[in-house]
Order: C-alpha cells, then sequence, then structure tokens
C-alpha cells in the first residue's frame, strides 16, 4: 500500500465516522448499515470467487445460519451480541468446512450448481425445522445488541458504528490475507491448478481453507443484520441474495477489495436511490453481468495493478537488484 | 397407493428429463451451462399464455411460443456469446452472462405479466381417468406421450441426421467443422433452438396440469431439470431422461414415504450425492486430463 | 547409484498403452534427453514422473526411495519439480510471486500467523522474498521482477518457468521442450542456461523436438517410439542409429497424414 492509497483509505474512513455527526436519517442510517453488511458479505465471497476463482451461488445460506445461530442463541439464553457472533462465526465456518470436503474435487459449473443446492436445501430446512426455527414465523424481536448497558440502535447511531467497526475489521483481514502465502496461493489455483498442485500445492487442503474463512466471514455478517433487523425468516436469505452479494463481486471486481466496498455501496443503495426504478432492479443487475463479462470481465476496480509490486516493510531489497520499470509490457 | 406416487413420479420425471434435455443440449455443443434456461421455461409458459388470451388457438399459440423462445435463445447466443467466444473469454465468463440473463427475462416477465400466479388454461383437458385404483389426469397422458415422442425425437435428431452429425463435429472441434464446411455459427443457433423448444414444450405440459402460470415458475424446475442432467451426466440425452425420471421417482417416493416437506430437497441432495460418488454422472464419460 | 532409476514402467489409458515396459536411469549431475516423435510418450512419461498419472506397472525409485503412484505434492517435496509443454505459468501473478509459489512448502506458517504478523510471518515472508530475489537475479531477471508472468516475452515465460521449479528445491529438473517456438538464437541461449543449471547442481531430464539443441547438451539420450525404448547412447551414438533416423523420419510422415 502506497502513500496515496493510505491517504484514500483515511480520508473515507473519517468520513464515514463523521457521517451520523451530520445527521443521518432513520432510512438513511438503515440503508448504510445494510451496505456494510453487503460489504462484508462480498468480501467473504470475493475470498472464493476474486481471489480462488470458484463460484458460489449458495452464499445466502451461510448468511442464514449466521444469522440463526446468533438470533436464536440470543433469543435462548439471552448471551451478549460479541458472544452470538462469535458462535455464529464459528458454527458458519464449521458447516463451511464441512460443506467443503465432499465438493472438494468439483469446479466451475459444478461447484456453481452444488452452492446453489446447498443455499435451497438450506432454506428447506429453515422452513421446516420448526422447533428449532421457527419455521416460516422467523425470529422476530430479536435484541439489539449491548455494550456496557448501552444498546446499539439506529436512534443512538449504535448499529451503524457496529457494522462499521465489522467492515473495518474485515478490511484489514482481507488485506492481510491478500499478502500472505494463503492469497498468493489461491491466486495460484485460480490462475492454473494443476501447475499449482505441481508445486506442492495441496489444492483441497486450500480450497477447504478458502471455504471455511469466507463462510465464517459470511457468518458474521447473519449475525449482524439479524440484530440489525430485528427479524429474519427463511425468505431473508433466498437466492436472490445470493445473486445480489456475486453480482457485487463481479461488478466490484474480483479480487479487489476496493472494489468490493465500492460495488456493495452503489449496487445496494442503487434501488434506494432511483426509486423508479426499483421495480426493474434485477433488469438491471443482469445488465451489469453481461455487460461487465463482455466488455470489463475484471469490474470496475479489479484486474492487474499497473503499480509495480510492494514488497512488505521488513524486506529489504538491496539497490541495485531490482529495477523498478513497473509493470512492464501491461495491456 | 405406491403405484399412484410412482404414475405422479414419472410425470414430473418426464418433465425434468425434458428440461434437462436443454441443459444437455447446450452443454453438449459449447460445454457451457445456461443457467437462464429456468428463466427460459417461464418465457415459454408465458408466451403461450399470452397466445392463447389472444385467442389464437392452442396450436398456433404453441408454435409461436416455440418460435419466440428459440428465437430469443438464439439472438443471445448471437449477440452475447459470440463476443465471449470470439474473445476467447473463460468459461465462468459465459456462466455469468447466464445468469444475467435470467435476471433480465424473470424480471421482464414480471414488469409485462405480474408477479401474482395466474392461471392457465388446461389446454390439454382436465378430465381425471382411473385405472384400478389409479387415478390421473388426462394431461398426465399427454406429458407421458407427448415428453417421450420429443426425448426419442431429439434422441434420433442428433444421432442420425445430418445436422445432429454436424452438432457433433463442432461440439468435437469448431474449427475443424468450420474448415470441413460445416457452418458452425448455424449448428449453435439450431441447438439453442432445440433448446428453447424443448424448454416451452415442457411449460406447455406442466403449465397444463397445474394450470398455473408466474414469472418465477422456472427457478426451482430449472435447478431440478439441471440436477436430473448431471445426475444422468451432462452432455449425454439418453442420460438426461433417465436422471430426469430417477428423480421425479425419487421425489414423490420421499413425498410418499418421508414428508411432502422436504420434496424440494430431493433433487439437490441426489445432485450431491452425484457428484460426490461419481462426478461424471450415471452416464457421461470420465476424461483424462491433459497436461 | 543413479538419481532416478525407472524400471519395466508402463501406463495405459483404457486399452491403449502409452508407454510400455520402459527402462532408464538418470545420475547425479546429467543432462538427460528424451527424444521421440509425437505422440511417442515423452510428456505421459514427465507425468508419471510427477505423480499426475498413476503408473499401471512398473517401479520409479528417486533417491532411493519408491515414488510411483505418489501424491503429486509428496514428489515435488522429494525433490522433482517439472515445466509444460505449452507454458503454465501463474499469468495473473508477478515474476516475483510466480517464483515465491515454488517456495510453498518451505514457507511455514498459517493464516493466524499472517493476520496477525507475528514474528514466524515476518521470518518466512522475508526468506521468500529474498530467496525470490535472489534467484531471479541470479538469471538476470531482475528487470522483470515486477511485470505479470503473462507479459514476459515468450522466451522469458519459459525461463521464468524453470526459476519457478528451481524454487521448490528440486535436485531434478524435468523440462518438456523448454525450446519449442523458440528462433535459432534465443534456443542458443537457452542451451548456455541449461548448462548453467546443471552447474549449479541440478540434474536434468529434458524432452526436446529441436535436434541441434539435444545434440549439443545432452550426456545421455534417449529415444522413445510408440511408447517403447527403441534406443540409447551417447549423442553421436544416437545420431548414426539407423534405427532412430527411421522412426524419426517415418513416423515424421505419418504424422503429416494423420
Amino acid at each position: 500500500m502506497d502513500k496515496r492509497d493510505k491517504i484514500i483509505w483515511l480520508v473515507v474512513l473519517v468520513a464515514l465516522i463523521a457521517l451520523p455527526a451530520v445527521g443521518l436519517s432513520r432510512y438513511l442510517q438503515r440503508v448504510s448499515s445494510l451496505i456494510f453488511v453487503y460489504m462484508i458479505l462480498a468480501l467473504s465471497l470475493n475470498i472464493i470467487t476474486g481471489y480462488m476463482g470458484q463460484i458460489s451461488l449458495g452464499h445466502a445460506a451461510f448468511y442464514a445460519i449466521g444469522a440463526y445461530t446468533s438470533s436464536l442463541l440470543s433469543e435462548h439464553f439471552g448471551w451478549n451480541f460479541l458472544l452470538t457472533c462469535l458462535c455464529a462465526i464459528i458454527m458458519t465456518g464449521f458447516i463451511g468446512w464441512l460443506f467443503s470436503i465432499p465438493t472438494m474435487k468439483l469446479s466451475g459449473t459444478y461447484l456453481a450448481i452444488i452452492t446453489m443446492g446447498f443455499g435451497e436445501i438450506i432454506k428447506v430446512v429453515i422452513v421446516n425445522w420448526e422447533s428449532l426455527t421457527h419455521g416460516t414465523y422467523g425470529v422476530q424481536r430479536i435484541a439489539k445488541p449491548e455494550f456496557f448497558g448501552i444498546e446499539m440502535k439506529t436512534t443512538n447511531n449504535g448499529m451503524y458504528y457496529l457494522c462499521l467497526i465489522f467492515v473495518v475489521l474485515t478490511v484489514l483481514f482481507c488485506m492481510a490475507l491478500e499478502r500472505s502465502k494463503l492469497g498468493r496461493t489461491l491466486r495460484a489455483i485460480k490462475d492454473d491448478p494443476l501447475a499449482s498442485s505441481l508445486m506442492g500445492i495441496e489444492l483441497g487442503h486450500y480450497k477447504r481453507l478458502a471455504f471455511t474463512i469466507s463462510t465464517a466471514i459470511a457468518g458474521a455478517a447473519g449475525a449482524l443484520y439479524a440484530h440489525l433487523s430485528g427479524y429474519v425468516d427463511a425468505n431473508s436469505f433466498n437466492s436472490d441474495v445470493s445473486m445480489m452479494i456475486l453480482s457485487i463481486v463481479i461488478f466490484g471486481g474480483m479480487g479487489s477489495i476496493k472494489g468490493m466496498l465500492l460495488g456493495a455501496g452503489i449496487l445496494v443503495s442503487f434501488p434506494e436511490v432511483f426509486r423508479f426504478v426499483a421495480e426493474y432492479r434485477f433488469v438491471v443487475y443482469g445488465l451489469i453481468l453481461i455487460v461487465m463479462m463482455v466488455f470489463r470481465t475484471n469490474g470496475l476496480l479489479g484486474g492487474n495493478s499497473k503499480r509495480p509490486y510492494t514488497f512488505p516493510r521488513f524486506v529489504k531489497v538491496k539497490e541495485g537488484e531490482v529495477k523498478p520499470d513497473g509493470a512492464a509490457g501491461g495491456k | 397407493m405406491t403405484a399412484q406416487y410412482i404414475v405422479n413420479g414419472l410425470t414430473m420425471g418426464l418433465i425434468y428429463a425434458l428440461i434437462a434435455i436443454g441443459y444437455s443440449l447446450v452443454f453438449g455443443i459449447l460445454r457451457m451451462i445456461n443457467m437462464a434456461h429456468g428463466a427460459v421455461y417461464a418465457f415459454g409458459a408465458h408466451m403461450i399464455l399470452m397466445f392463447v388470451t389472444w385467442n389464437l388457438g392452442a396450436v398456433p399459440a404453441v408454435i409461436l411460443s416455440v418460435i419466440l423462445t428459440g428465437g430469443l435463445l438464439v439472438a443471445y447466443d448471437r449477440s452475447i456469446l459470440a463476443i465471449l467466444r470470439k474473445k476467447r473469454a473463460p468459461g465462468i465468463a459465459a456462466l455469468i452472462t447466464t445468469i444475467g440473463f435470467s435476471y433480465i427475462i424473470t424480471n421482464g416477465l414480471q414488469i409485462a405479466f405480474g408477479t401474482e400466479i395466474k392461471s392457465f388454461p388446461a389446454l390439454l383437458g382436465n378430465e381425471m381417468i382411473q385405472i384400478g385404483n389409479v387415478k390421473f389426469a388426462f394431461s398426465q397422458v399427454y406429458i407421458l406421450v407427448v415428453s417421450i415422442a420429443l426425448l426419442v425425437g431429439l434422441t434420433i435428431l442428433i444421432n442420425k441426421s445430418k445436422i445432429g452429425l454436424a452438432m457433433r463435429a463442432v461440439e468435437q472441434n469448431a474449427r475443424a467443422a468450420d474448415l470441413m464446411g460445416i457452418n458452425a455459427k448455424a449448428v449453435i443457433s439450431v441447438t439453442f433452438f432445440l433448446s428453447g423448444m424443448s424448454a416451452v414444450v415442457a411449460a406447455l405440459l406442466l403449465a397444463s396440469y397445474y394450470q398455473t402460470v408466474y414469472p418465477a415458475m422456472g427457478t426451482m424446475i430449472g435447478l431440478k431439470g439441471f440436477s436430473a442432467s448431471v445426475l444422468g451426466g451432462i452432455g449425454s440425452l439418453y442420460g438426461a431422461a433417465v436422471g430426469g425420471i430417477i428423480l421425479g421417482l425419487a421425489e414423490s417416493l420421499t413425498v410418499q414415504f418421508l414428508s411432502g416437506a422436504y420434496r424440494d430437497a430431493v433433487a439437490f441432495i441426489l445432485l450431491f450425492l452425484i457428484l460426490i460418488v461419481r462426478p461424471n454422472g450415471l452416464f457421461g464419460k470420465a476424461k483424462i486430463s491433459k497436461v | 547409484m543413479a538419481l532416478l532409476e525407472v524400471s519395466n514402467v508402463s501406463k495405459q489409458f483404457g486399452g491403449l498403452a502409452a508407454v510400455s515396459e520402459v527402462n532408464f536411469h538418470v545420475d547425479q549431475g546429467e543432462i538427460v534427453s528424451v527424444i521421440g516423435p509425437n505422440g511417442a510418450g515423452k510428456t505421459t512419461i514427465f507425468n508419471l514422473l510427477t505423480g499426475v498419472y498413476d503408473v499401471s506397472e512398473g517401479k520409479i525409485v528417486f533417491n532411493g526411495e519408491e515414488i510411483q503412484n505418489k501424491k503429486v505434492q509428496y514428489i515435488v517435496n522429494a525433490g522433482i519439480a517439472r515445466t509444460f509443454q505449452n507454458i503454465r505459468l501463474f499469468k495473473n501473478m508477478r515474476t516475483i510471486e510466480n517464483v515465491m509459489i515454488g517456495f510453498h512448502q518451505n514457507t511455514k506458517y498459517n493464516t493466524f500467523d499472517s493476520t496477525f504478523r507475528t514474528p514466524r510471518f515476518r521470518k518466512y515472508e522475508k526468506e521468500a522474498h529474498e530467496k525470490a530475489v535472489e534467484i531471479l537475479d541470479s538469471l538476470g531477471f531482475g528487470k522483470y521482477l515486477h511485470s505479470y508472468a503473462g507479459n514476459l516475452p515468450y522466451g522469458e515465460q519459459r525461463k521464468l518457468e524453470i526459476a519457478r521449479a528451481m524454487a521448490t528445491g528440486a535436485k531434478l529438473l524435468l523440462l518438456d521442450e523448454p525450446a519449442a517456438g523458440m528462433n535459432p538464437q534465443e534456443s542458443e541461449e537457452l542451451l548456455q542456461f541449461i548448462k548453467e543449471l546443471r552447474n549449479k547442481g541440478f540434474t536434468i531430464i529434458l524432452i526436446e523436438h529441436d535436434m541441434s539443441v539435444v545434440m549439443n547438451i545432452s550426456d545421455r539420450i534417449y529415444v522413445l517410439d510408440h511408447g517403447r525404448m527403441i534406443a540409447d547412447g551417447l549423442p553421436e551414438e544416437i545420431a548414426n542409429n539407423q534405427m532412430v533416423i527411421e522412426a524419426y523420419l517415418g513416423k515424421s510422415e505419418d504424422d503429416v497424414a494423420d
């Protein structure tokens, strides 16, 4: 990350912190909190789709598991949000891991379809396991998170900041992931699975790891959403939600953290801003997917950077060894 | 009772088979899953409904719907997929555009026809017939006859006719086929048209049986049809038919012996199992990875 | 003792024999070439050596250990790495990252370490970066360090694939037609490059079509035809072997007719 990047990140963060002080209506707060939730979801799917190059059409299932885990624990035991959220993360990650074991050998279309099927199965389970999930009634009146006796509500900006903190944490996590062995390995698998395995990469292990991490993050987003909206049912997590998450990833630019944030910001706010197109919004999402694939496969901000490779700060490369002529020959 | 469930399961199974064949045709030639196939099915159903309400008569309504639906797919292929092929875009790109295409169709239908469930005329009659203690609707007989005829017809077309030969040639090697004077573009268009036609026929049969249509009607059946095609081995027509029938029977027997609640999960559980145990489906061929 | 000893190895696909009862060995520090017409089974042998395919029959002993039918990762660890006939670089990753992927198995930290930037993470990342720069520098790659692999000139891509294989810590490098698609000048450069590799202590098996390359560089040559070893010997012996000439020329005509 160079200086310019740091300044941009800082400015955006300060602006987002200051925003409620300027005075956001309750409606705008809800929309921005929802945008934050989708940012987390997009960052989560980005690990599977952006870095590893596999499509999941059932991400809403993991989002749902997180939401139900957290809201049911809160309902039955009255635990604090931090604890229920942690359980949601662990539970979702665990199920994601379980899911990835049998599907390890699949990739591409087959994986896409099986994730979609998994989404449908989870929906059927939610509707039918009434003793646990209250079936079609859903979970109602989910408690707002509370810290030190202060309830995080829309009226005191609590939910807004809570979601923002989660976004920041997720972004930091993803940045660390990108610049680590795991990030490199996932991108290598995306480029050429066979060559990767001949470099000693255990494909199955990394697929499972990517799934576990990605779904755990989706679980956190689910927990946030449940306590934000106060109500969840099976329809809160239908296949439209999975499609929405995928659209953000494609639109924002696969593999780009900034792209996920921008993509979520634009696509979630867009039907709210342009009320008159709300009815057509899936036509617009569909067009976005097609246009992006035909004319701009890398989305808004994806694709290979034109800047030189940035070495970690703790690596000192001797002068003269490296002549930074940029990403030479960039297309 | 079981006989009744088997008859019902067989009926649904044949519909799944027709949907599955739509996926398999396109996959067979382009190695691509058309995720919009379920939406195309819903499109076909709405077109029939529209033409019938215009009092065009059942047969012209169906023929017009086939032409429109097939034409829609061909237009999509010629405009979007052709560009991607030309750019040699990765397979995932084409897959994603079909997802986008399905959004557009479904949302378009919602705008044009409204989201509510509309009643569909019993074009194929709704009398009940009883043989022994098995009851079935007259339209189920149609489903049986028409879908089997179409499945057999398509199989013969692909395996015996000149156009079928051309399709297989394009599948093997589009460039070489082109050099041999086969018009690959036309062959792909014909394939898409046939895929659309099978969807419209399935829509006609099932909509007449249930007597309802709505824009999202294709989502679940599209997924199940896909499961059926994978079950049988995608790309294989014969496999698609068998996969569809197995799925229909499995669902029906689940309803009888377990519970109706989990009916919709059967397809995906089967899909899960088959992909894990035999990723190439029951009749698909394993491929050797070339290095 | 030979570094690599292949005895009676056969591989069938369905009923089709791709290679039958192949025997050969490679000693430490040798450059050995495997030549033969298209479809003779050369790349299949590489796939068997690296664990991409299981052998149907026979034994492969590397460094005193049987490695046939072992997992791909295990064989990389044991010290065999390869390049590909059709270049298979990580095109959307930078040159340095490609080489760092080669260090994969020797970069021993986990996601916890990288998330919290533990000393272990720093240690191994530092090591991986420094070693990658070292390898790239030693191969004169310094100026391409930042480039994406897919944007490199063709010849450099071939070399980068070799660099990546070196980074795995391999003792034995399998090079699959490294001179393919190169002009005479480029392949001359490559020759020097491969000789330097040997001087660095690598043992090399080469699959090659370009006879001038093979004759120039090989210590010994094996000739494969229709999945069988039909001859072996020093370059000059092979050049004068009537059977080899026939197999080559006869087969080439067949290829044209195909």
